[in-house]
């Protein structure tokens, strides 16, 4: 017994022993998301862009094969946990990304981080892991939840809007996305509703929206939420005397197709637009639409950047992804062609990036969709960095 | 004020309605086959996914509506002479496990046929918009559901009181052994009040499909819902369906309307946010719980 | 001499399944050590309930509430400090027992169908309750940080876990069994056959009922502790409907009041999902086919099956 503890402690030893100069054979990426349901438009756009972006690269993340396997988590925090063990202990995958919302980043945030896997969220950025959680593992390659709202609560301050009520649903995500309005909105925020999340059916918000008359609706409401939200929001007439104010959460291309004519109008704010001019953009843009007969979304736009960031650092480490300390520095030099122009992350593994204001019109092609109009931030840090101490 | 309350009762009576469609016909299958159908929700799923897909092919929502009806009344009358006569006879938890067998199947195979993502299904674009009612505006399509499920309450209480069909169902629905005794044919009774039910659940899946989601798992959720209204109401009385969705659907949306409001004098908007919807879920099961304690075969039992 | 062999098959399978996790070890198959412990925790869960079910004659709908609550309880505790297991779980099995007198005082009252829906109300209440409880995480559940500690064993490995939620299983089933042979369990079996009778005899029908059922919900509780473990989350989803259903079904599957007929019914149902899962993605409808083909065929659940070719 003793001989053969012996002997499996040496094995053991002999192969952590071995200097980790041994490139991997692939790379496996495990992609958990939200691929059913009335959110699932978000986790199909995400893992679309993803699958453009490895398509562009040859099937490849720095220079080895990629084997990604997709995991749908049903925007069931339980389920996604499931599927997270498995990834982490029978795929045993090097990077984790794909997961939709705050919440269940939040559930399956700390095996992953607790297992030294490289956690690369293209969607979710609660404010906790960008400040006092933050983890050398875990990366945002999107925004903090708060910095979208934070654009648009600007944009109504300066448009001098007096009165707003925010809709929101009621998860980290949404009250992130609450906080970050009212940092920058000077007016007065006359009521905060929070609904569950996942809620299809706002007939009792709509009769209290009426009843309070405000200038206008900020809502936050990602998904199916939104879709319905603003298709309710018209029929009930209420269009006429209220204006709704959104992230560009609900006001990009799966919230546009669904409801079609009456987004015209709709300011939003966002950290890329479809009609950005740079080259990665251009080719990224005019290949998703070849690919897939569509517009890009901001979600299609993230996990093409989360796959570009992956192949960046792998290329920088010639491979070697056991040396997670020289991966995570890889990463964090973010040495990519981002579709966003200019990218560069924070100490706390958050973007440092500029953020625009969008219209949705029509355009020359008669299309309804969003226009870029402006710059509303620029290299716009998040608020929770400060509370960040980053293990060296 | 009181507009605020005249909408919000307007929006219950809405919800309450489309219950009764979707209790109708389980408290019919229940009363008289006495009979657990756990896969009623699939019929109603069945029907949304069948009435968007008529609708977008047809590119008409009046057509969705009746295809999603003939279909899922084709569907429930396969079911009844298939596979779920076999059960009758068998206990309680032989059905529970066959018709929760159903669930997984039809859940599946929705998702097989049509995939995981929801179907879009809009009101036809006349009822899009608003109507003036009473001082204020209310969604023109809300109001339809209104009267659709006016009409077919009317219709049923009809059918039930004035028909022969309806003495045969009411009969069955008091005692079967008499029933079967005096000659009505139960067998073709019972698939007749299964393709009933399975075509009013199909036009609550359709109707409520602009509001809500046409997604795989969707009757779940309303399922149980819909058992809480019959048992509240009396299994197998059509009456006590009526009564016990109005109930419901009022309680639960006043409950999510006014306590969120109530709440936030007092709390936080997010703790409100929390506490309101799940005190107004609550109540509903408070209420069945209170029901069954003091009248324990419901408000209108139907045996005598 | 029949019991014998039964005995020595009985402990065959013990020491076989206390093995298990070497063999997958040794194959390279460490992720399955937690699976067979969910298996374990779920074969204990679906065992009480087919106490209440099998022995006491009550079709309850709602075991997710001690199931689940058991859960809530330890990481509820966790959240405030008390990270011992020697607590912890003593602590989840009180509280589903005190819930489970509670509840069971009330719908006891009602028999039959009415039965079924009034314990479906009550743990649809409690469901309802914790999600609107923003200290139990709401919506989204409450994480453990680690497991419990059960010094002076480690259970932060999935091996151990596997074994502490075998040993607790086997158990739960042979105490349950010594329940059954007891003059408690025989007065128990008379009164699923004719409660009339048994009532007209003297017996307090309403308080043996009671405690048959606050025994079942105190064994959920225990699987529930044990679930949050394996987890590392107390979910929502453990107390709704489904949950109370999927355990139903497992119990009916394996087989009402047989012995196993839990244990069978939660290998077979989470065995075929994983299986299935693996080789087509649409597990859930040849689940449901085989759940369909067993209702149909096999009155008496799997163990029926297996007994009539013993």
């Amino acid at each position: 017994m003793n001989k053969k503890k012996t002997i499996a402690a040496l094995l053991a030893a002999a192969t952590l022993a071995a200097p980790a100069a041994f490139a991997a054979d692939a790379v496996k990426v495990g992609f958990v998301s939200t691929l059913s349901g009335p959110a699932a438009g978000l986790g199909v756009d995400i893992r679309d862009g993803f699958q453009l972006a490895l398509k562009h690269l040859g099937g490849k993340l720095g220079n080895l094969p990629a084997e990604v396997i997709v995991a749908d988590d049903q925007q069931n925090p339980n389920t996604a946990k499931q599927v997270t063990e498995r990834l982490l202990k029978k795929d045993k995958v090097d990077f984790m990304t794909g997961i939709v919302f705050s919440n269940i980043l939040l559930t399956v945030a700390k095996p992953v981080l607790d297992s030294r896997t490289f956690l690369i969220s293209a969607n979710a950025g609660p404010s906790q892991l960008a400040g006092e959680d933050c983890n050398p593992y875990f990366f945002n390659v999107a925004w903090q939840n708060d910095n979208v709202a934070e654009a648009i609560g600007k944009w109504a301050s300066d448009e001098g809007m007096k009165t707003v009520i925010s809709v929101a649903p009621n998860y980290p995500g949404g009250k992130d996305a609450v906080s970050g309005f009212k940092r920058f909105y000077k007016g007065k925020m006359a009521d905060e509703m929070y609904t569950k999340l996942g809620q299809l059916d706002y007939a009792a918000e709509l009769a209290q929206l009426r009843a309070a008359k405000p200038d206008a609706v900020y809502f936050f409401l990602p998904g199916g939420m939104g879709i319905n939200f603003v298709k309710q929001f018209v029929a009930a007439g209420l269009s006429k005397d209220i204006r709704l104010i959104t992230s560009g959460f609900s006001a990009d291309e799966d919230v546009i197709g669904a409801v079609g004519e009456p987004m015209l109008g709709l300011f939003n704010s966002s950290h890329w637009a479809h009609d950005m001019d740079n080259a990665a953009n251009r080719k990224f843009v005019a290949d998703f639409e070849k690919e897939y007969k569509r517009l890009p979304s901001l979600y299609a736009s993230q996990g093409y950047d989360a796959a570009m960031l992956m192949d960046a650092a792998v290329r920088q480490v010639k491979g070697k992804l056991d040396d997670k300390a020289a991966v995570r520095k890889a990463l964090e030099a973010a040495q990519f062609a981002s579709v966003r122009g200019k990218f560069k992350f924070n100490v706390n593994h958050y973007p440092v990036q500029d953020y625009y204001l969008r219209l949705v019109r029509k355009d020359e092609k008669g299309r309804i969709t969003n226009k870029l109009m402006g710059t509303i931030f620029t290299n716009h840090a998040d608020a929770y960095v400060g509370q960040c101490k980053m293990p060296k | 004020m009181t507009q605020l309350i005249l909408e919000q009762a307007l929006n219950g009576l809405q919800f309450g309605l489309m219950l009764f469609l979707l209790a109708a016909g389980l408290t019919l299958v229940f009363g008289i086959m006495d009979m657990i159908n756990l896969s009623h929700g699939s019929l109603y799923m069945g029907g949304a996914y069948l009435g968007a897909a008529a609708a977008q092919a047809a590119g008409s929502f009046l057509v969705g509506l009746l295809a999603a009806m003939l279909g899922m009344a084709v569907v429930g009358a396969a079911l009844e002479t298939l596979l779920l006569r076999r059960l009758y006879a068998r206990d309680h938890l032989a059905q529970v496990l066959a018709t929760f067998a159903l669930i997984l199947i039809a859940n599946e195979t929705v998702r097989m046929i049509w995939g995981p993502q929801p179907l879009p299904l809009n009101p036809p674009a006349a009822l899009a918009g608003p109507v003036e009612l009473f001082g204020f505006s209310y969604p023109a399509y809300r109001l339809l559901i209104i009267g659709v499920g006016l009409a077919v309450a009317a219709f049923l209480y009809l059918l039930v009181a004035r028909t022969r069909a309806g003495m045969w169902v009411r009969a069955g629905a008091a005692n079967r052994e008499m029933a079967e005794a005096l000659g009505v044919d139960v067998r073709r009774l019972f698939t007749g009040i299964f393709a009933l039910g399975a075509a009013l659940c199909a036009a609550a899946g359709v109707l409520l499909g602009p509001l809500l989601a046409v997604q795989v798992g969707m009757g779940e959720n309303i399922l149980i819902l819909a058992f809480v209204v019959i048992v509240i109401g009396g299994i197998g009385s059509i009456r006590g369906a009526l009564v016990g969705s109005l109930l419901v659907g009022v309680v639960d949306t006043l409950g999510r309307a006014l306590l969120p409001t109530l709440l936030r004098a007092v709390a936080s908007p997010e703790v409100a946010g929390h506490l309101g919807p799940a005190l107004a879920s609550i109540t509903i099961y408070l209420l069945m719980a209170a029901v069954l304690f003091f009248r324990p075969q419901g408000l209108f039992p139907a045996r005598a | 001499m029949k019991d014998r062999r039964h005995a020595l098959l009985e402990l065959g399978l013990l020491a076989a399944a206390a093995l298990l996790p070497f063999a997958l070890q040794a194959i390279g198959e460490d992720y399955y050590i937690g699976f067979a412990a969910r298996l374990a925790i779920f074969a204990l869960a679906a065992t009480s309930l087919n106490f209440v079910v099998g022995h006491g004659g009550m079709v309850a709908f709602g075991h997710a509430a001690f199931f689940g609550g058991g859960a809530y309880v330890v990481a509820l505790l966790m959240q405030a400090g008390v990270v011992s297991a020697w607590l912890a779980w003593p602590a989840a099995v009180a509280a589903a027992a005190l819930a489970a007198l509670l509840i069971g005082a009330l719908s006891l009252r009602t028999k039959g169908v009415y039965f079924i829906m009034i314990t479906l109300a009550f743990a649809q209440m409690i469901y309802y309750s914790v999600i609107s409880l923003q200290f139990a995480g709401g919506d989204d559940g409450l994480p453990l940080d680690a497991r419990s500690s059960l010094a002076p064993f480690d259970l932060g490995n999935d091996r151990a876990l596997y074994w502490v939620a075998l040993a607790l299983l086997a158990a739960s089933l042979h105490a349950l069994r010594r329940v059954a042979a007891s003059r408690y369990g025989r007065a128990l079996a008379g009164i699923r056959q004719n409660e009339a009778r048994m009532e007209a005899l003297g017996y307090p029908v309403f308080r043996l009922k009671l405690v048959c059922f606050v025994i079942g919900a105190a064994l959920a509780g225990l699987a529930g502790a044990l679930l949050a473990n394996q987890n590392g989350l107390a979910s929502p989803g453990q107390l709704y409907w489904t949950q109370s259903g999927m355990l139903l079904v497992m119990v009916i599957l394996g087989g009402v009041g047989k012995r196993y007929g839990g244990v069978l019914g939660a290998i077979a149902l989470l065995g075929l999902e994983e299986a299935l899962g693996l080789v087509t993605g649409h597990s859930h409808f040849y689940v449901g086919l085989a759940l369909l083909a067993v209702a149909l065929f096999a009155p008496r659940g799997l163990a029926g099956l297996l007994e009539r070719k013993a």
